[in-house]
């Protein structure tokens, strides 16, 4: 009885100790989950999940203060990698965030332009070119689409212009065994 | 010499139909009313146009440039006046519009002033051999329109082993190499002896799949004239894809293409049968690449091969051939394994047209896939693949979007040559989950690439907006921490009356002394005993209050400074 | 503001992805033919034993056809009984079962292959097993002795009466109005009785319904191999293996270990080899593959056969192999194209 005990106890301190040591030596560091997350998010820094920009979004994603269905610009592609990577289930687009929309970019009409810098401090990523009471215009190719500097514009001359699909963007549609059925 | 060839795995037996349009004789297509010609005829950047709207052109004048390295110059095919430059339908799947040159012929068909006649193209150095293929703007006529002359760079060796000219022509209704072998032999025997010239090749192979039996003969005819030894050619067994160059190289050589790397690099070579007639024409005459054979077929009334000039519509050619056998149901442009369905018929013909095929809703020979069943593991695909693949998973990761397994298991080494389709007894349309994947795979990389430059950009740019707002700080410290200086200099020196610089004290004196007597009032001169009492009382008090403020001050400071860093 | 698009192309002509053309293959067409394969074992086991074996074989295909019919119906997916597919199950099953088993045991055992070796795995294809050895493996669980108690071959009175445990009343045991013979495999193994090589190659012996004639199942599958609707390697690996391991034992102990045509013909291994095992949804893809399954099934095989507790073994084989199947797939990528080591 005694000697049961003494062996049990023992064994149990064995193991006890041998898993605070490997608990110990094998400590995986902390993921840098929200640079992960941060790696699927769009970066367009748009701020329509209410937070001011990716990165503060994947932080409260990370937090699991903020749901994974709040991005518009990622839309279901986007959900669905943040459902993988953080191993939850994909959920519609939240619509109070907004909808998923086409990709659009945002052009300075330049007749119209006053030159009054808001849109180029608006601009998360830098992508407006200008000078005070010089006309500004943006660096199309950098553009996110993210519409922060529509509301700062006192003049409204900033428009927004789908991205059209070209001759050399196209590509073909995922077939579809139901279509294919149907057809 | 060749002894024997290789079988490459997989591959199908189709149903040929070139005798559809093989027995009838080629003929010039008529000259439309008007041409189209697309910028982008070919791999790589869409040529400049260097002509104006209105403007007259010969033919074989040069309307457009090549833009770079990789792209190729459009001449004019007839003589006629620029009537537009913008954007026109073109043969795409998409359906859509891309910029073209639009020619009004004249009728006159008048040659530009060819500029040269070379005879003999031994004495021409391989690298000028190459400058006047590619002002002629030859591309590579199978298929995939590679600038021809990108491929006569025989590369650091100086010298090729293999030189394989592909007759093998493995698509099923396709007969266009096939009628320019019969009739045009010493023209392809003279092209070839070029390129070999050009790429100083050791051994030429010209392949022709053995149901050509009166083109092999042809060119076996021609090759007898010239009596060189290292130029053969040979049947080799027809089974699609047998003319696609990967397994055309291995069923001549033995030699696979490794991964990721072109036949030059095992010193072989692949001309299309096409592309050495088009180079005889530009050597031997001078003349620019302005037109080609095209087959026309299909549900048509008399299918046959026409000789038409690049930009002539194809309804144009169609009803050349006696019309459609009922009401157009599908085009394709290429053969029915890897050819494009398009949109409409009012399209051009450009370099890499070989055939025009005809599907009228009246027939059955193409076969509408209307049902898609489960994939039963059967296993046919993968029995069929030319590739050495497993066509059954890629579908799978395809479908399910895991496509880094699809690169697992070697997505992009897929041909999309449409045999796993063929075979299918699911009837999935396998080729288009490929093309699905592998567009969206890249789609994805350049969407990755975007916002990782964003993300810089907006790191960037929080970076800056601190940067600023820290030196903005910085300089309005500094002015403070300046002006405290200052006033504090001037306190200690009147409170300890030391005089650290006697210019500095030299000039302090005399600012104090001005500022009394600026600063003394007339109405201090005559003041009773009590009121000089009660300004030196409220003097302490100021000075009081100065010195505990600016005691007080620098601490705030540097805690701010601490705070800053 | 915005700006207009481009123009939608005018779509009209029809657009559809090449290839254009396809071949004659279809899944329709493969399954018929696997049923006409299968006709003669069919025809045979009538003629063995008699209305017992048509009643049977009409329940379990009956049985497998509805169930997959109203799962369909219930889930509202399209029927997919029209890809003839569900027939194979049901008679293969059907040829898998003792002549003289209870019909509602015959009725359970298909609902049960049906719906959770085929339907709850997701249909056609995706099946992991092969349903027809799922029923099967079910009923010789759950009913072991029923499942081993065989009707004797070319009774007298076999097309006018039908066995007395055929209609038992469902959930009850049933009684049996002969006396049950016992398989070949059975008699050796627990008897060391032989059975005439020939008689079990023309199938002149007791059994389940369709595992009597190697000789006539032999020719559906040689018609299926030759209409390349069947991987040869699947019973090729399965007979070398049986073939080699059998002469081994058989020569080193004659008396326990029976020789090599025996084990070939007898029991369900002809069955198994050419219609169980070449199952294309549960068996590999690539032939290698199909190869190694094959090697894998007759091993399993001869071990069940030679040194375990029951004298046949097939059933188990076939579906431990089909659990391996994916693995080897794995294992058997053939080598792309562009993917040779350089002998440099």
């Amino acid at each position: 009885m005694f000697s049961a005990i003494i062996v049990l106890g023992l064994l149990a301190l064995t193991f006890g100790l041998l898993l605070g040591f490997i608990a110990i030596k094998f400590k995986v560091e902390g993921d840098p989950l929200v640079e992960k997350i941060d790696a699927v998010l769009p970066q367009t820094q748009c701020g329509q999940c209410g937070y001011p920009g990716c990165k503060p979004y994947a932080q409260a994603i990370a937090n699991e203060t903020a749901d994974i269905n709040q991005c518009p610009p990622g839309g279901e592609t986007t959900i669905i990698a943040l459902a993988d990577l953080l191993d939850r289930e994909p959920k519609p687009l939240n619509p109070e965030n907004g909808e998923e929309s086409g990709k659009t970019v945002v052009y300075i009409d330049e007749q119209t332009c006053i030159g009054c810098t808001l849109c180029i401090q608006a601009c998360p990523i830098d992508a407006i070119a200008g000078a005070a009471k010089q006309m500004h215009t943006v660096i199309e190719s950098e553009c996110t689409g993210c519409n922060l500097c529509i509301p700062p514009c006192p003049v409204d001359c900033i428009i927004i212009k789908p991205v059209n699909e070209t001759i050399d963007s196209w590509q073909w549609d995922k077939p579809n065994a139901i279509a294919e059925a149907k057809s | 010499m060749i002894k024997n060839l290789f079988k490459f795995p997989g591959g199908v037996h189709v149903s040929q139909f070139k005798d559809l349009s093989i027995h009838e004789k080629v003929e010039p297509a008529k000259l439309p009313s008007k041409l189209v010609l697309p910028l982008h005829q070919h791999i790589g950047a869409a040529a400049e146009p260097c002509v104006e709207i209105g403007e007259l052109v010969l033919k074989g004048q040069k309307i457009a440039s090549a833009n770079g390295y990789v792209s190729a110059p459009i001449h004019a095919p007839t003589s006629g006046t620029i009537e537009d430059i913008g954007d026109y339908p073109i043969a795409h799947p998409s359906g859509m519009s891309a910029p073209c040159i639009v020619i009004k012929p004249d009728g006159d068909d008048k040659w530009i002033e060819l500029e040269s006649h070379a005879s003999d193209y031994s004495s021409i150095d391989p690298s000028h051999l190459r400058n006047i293929i590619r002002r002629a703007g030859i591309v590579g006529l199978g298929g995939a329109g590679f600038p021809t002359y990108i491929k006569h760079n025989p590369g650091p060796d100086g010298s090729v082993d293999t030189l394989i000219i592909n007759g093998s022509e493995c698509e099923p209704y396709i007969t266009c190499d096939d009628s320019l072998m019969r009739d045009r032999p010493d023209e392809i025997v003279c092209g070839i002896r070029i390129i070999k010239h050009a790429l100083n090749a050791k051994h030429v192979v010209v392949a022709i799949e053995d149901n050509k039996p009166e083109a092999f003969q042809a060119i076996k005819k021609a090759l007898a004239d010239f009596d060189d030894e290292s130029i053969e050619a040979v049947q080799i067994p027809t089974i699609y894809p047998a003319g696609s160059e990967k397994q055309l190289i291995y069923t001549v050589t033995g030699k696979e293409v490794p991964q990721n790397s072109l036949p030059i690099n095992i010193s072989i070579v692949c001309q299309n049968i096409g592309t050495t007639a088009a180079v005889y024409r530009a050597i031997n005459h001078g003349e620019p690449l302005i037109s080609r054979y095209v087959t026309v077929t299909g549900d048509i009334h008399q299918p046959k091969n026409l000789e038409v000039l690049f930009g002539t519509p194809i309804n144009e050619l169609v009803d050349q051939c006696g019309g459609v056998k009922g009401s157009v149901r599908r085009l394709i442009i290429g053969g029915p394994m890897m050819g494009f369905a398009m949109h409409q018929l009012n399209l051009p013909v450009i370099k890499t047209t070989n055939c025009v095929l005809i599907d009228a809703k009246e027939s059955k020979a193409f076969k509408t896939r209307d049902f898609a069943m489960p994939c039963i593991r059967c296993g046919s695909c993968a029995e069929a693949c030319p590739a050495g693949l497993i066509p059954q998973q890629l579908y799978w990761y395809s479908k399910s979007q895991e496509f880094d397994k699809a690169q697992d298991y070697n997505l992009y080494d897929c041909i999309e040559c449409g045999c796993c389709d063929y075979v299918c007894p699911s009837k999935i349309p396998l080729v288009q989950y490929y093309r699905f994947a592998k567009a969206e795979i890249w789609k994805r990389e350049l969407e990755m690439q975007k916002s990782n430059t964003a993300r810089q950009r907006h790191e960037f740019h929080q970076f800056r907006v601190e940067r600023e707002k820290a030196e903005k700080a910085e300089k309005h410290r500094q002015k403070k921490a300046a002006l405290q200086a200052k006033e504090n200099a001037n306190k200690d020196d009147i409170k300890t009356g030391k005089e650290a610089d006697p210019k500095k004290a030299a000039i302090l004196a005399a600012m104090e002394r001005a500022k009394a007597k600026k600063a003394e009032p007339k109405n201090t001169d005559n003041l009773t005993e009590a009121q000089k009492k009660l300004i030196a009382e409220i003097d302490a008090k100021r000075a009081k209050q100065r010195n505990a403020a600016s005691q007080a001050k620098p601490t705030n400071e540097d805690s701010k400074d601490s705070n800053n860093s | 503001m915005t700006i207009p698009h481009k123009k939608a192309p005018n779509k009209t002509l029809q657009i559809r992805p090449s290839p254009h053309i396809s071949g004659g293959a279809s899944v329709e067409k493969i399954m018929a033919n696997v049923i006409l394969a299968l006709m003669p074992t069919v025809l045979f086991a009538i003629y063995l034993f008699g209305l017992a074996a048509l009643v049977t074989i009409l329940i379990g295909t009956f049985s497998c056809l509805l169930t997959e019919y109203l799962f369909c119906k219930a889930n509202g997916k399209p029927s997919s009984i029209s890809d003839n597919s569900i027939i194979i199950t049901g008679v293969l099953y059907s040829l898998t079962l003792p002549p003289g088993l209870p019909l509602w045991m015959v009725c359970i055992g298909g609902i049960i292959a049906v719906l959770l070796g085929k339907l709850l795995f997701g249909g056609l294809g995706y099946n992991l097993f092969n349903p027809a050895l799922v029923g099967r493996a079910f009923l010789q669980a759950a009913f072991p002795s029923a499942m081993t108690t065989w009707y004797p071959a070319m009774n007298a009175d076999r097309f006018t009466s039908l066995p007395l445990s055929t209609l038992t009343f469902p959930f009850t045991t049933p009684s049996y109005d002969t006396i049950s013979s016992a398989t070949p495999l059975a008699a050796m193994k627990f008897d060391q009785i032989l059975t005439d090589s020939s008689d079990l190659f023309l199938g002149l012996s007791s059994g389940s319904l369709g595992e009597t004639s190697s000789l006539l199942i032999l020719t559906g599958g040689i018609y299926l191999i030759a209409r390349r609707m069947m991987r040869w390697q699947i019973p090729a690996g399965i007979f070398i293996t049986v073939v080699i391991i059998s002469t081994i034992t058989h020569n080193i102990s004659p008396n326990t270990y029976p020789s090599a045509q025996f084990m070939l013909f007898s029991g369900g291994l002809m069955l198994g080899a050419m219609f169980m095992a070449t199952d294309m949804v549960a068996s590999p893809i690539t032939a290698k593959g199909c190869f190694i399954y094959g090697l894998l099934i007759g091993v399993l095989v001869m071990i069940i056969r030679l040194w375990g507790g029951m004298p046949e073994g097939v059933m188990y084989a076939i579906l431990f192999a089909n659990a391996v199947s994916p693995h080897i797939d794995r294992w058997t990528q053939p080598r792309p194209y562009g993917y040779r080591k350089t002998k440099s």
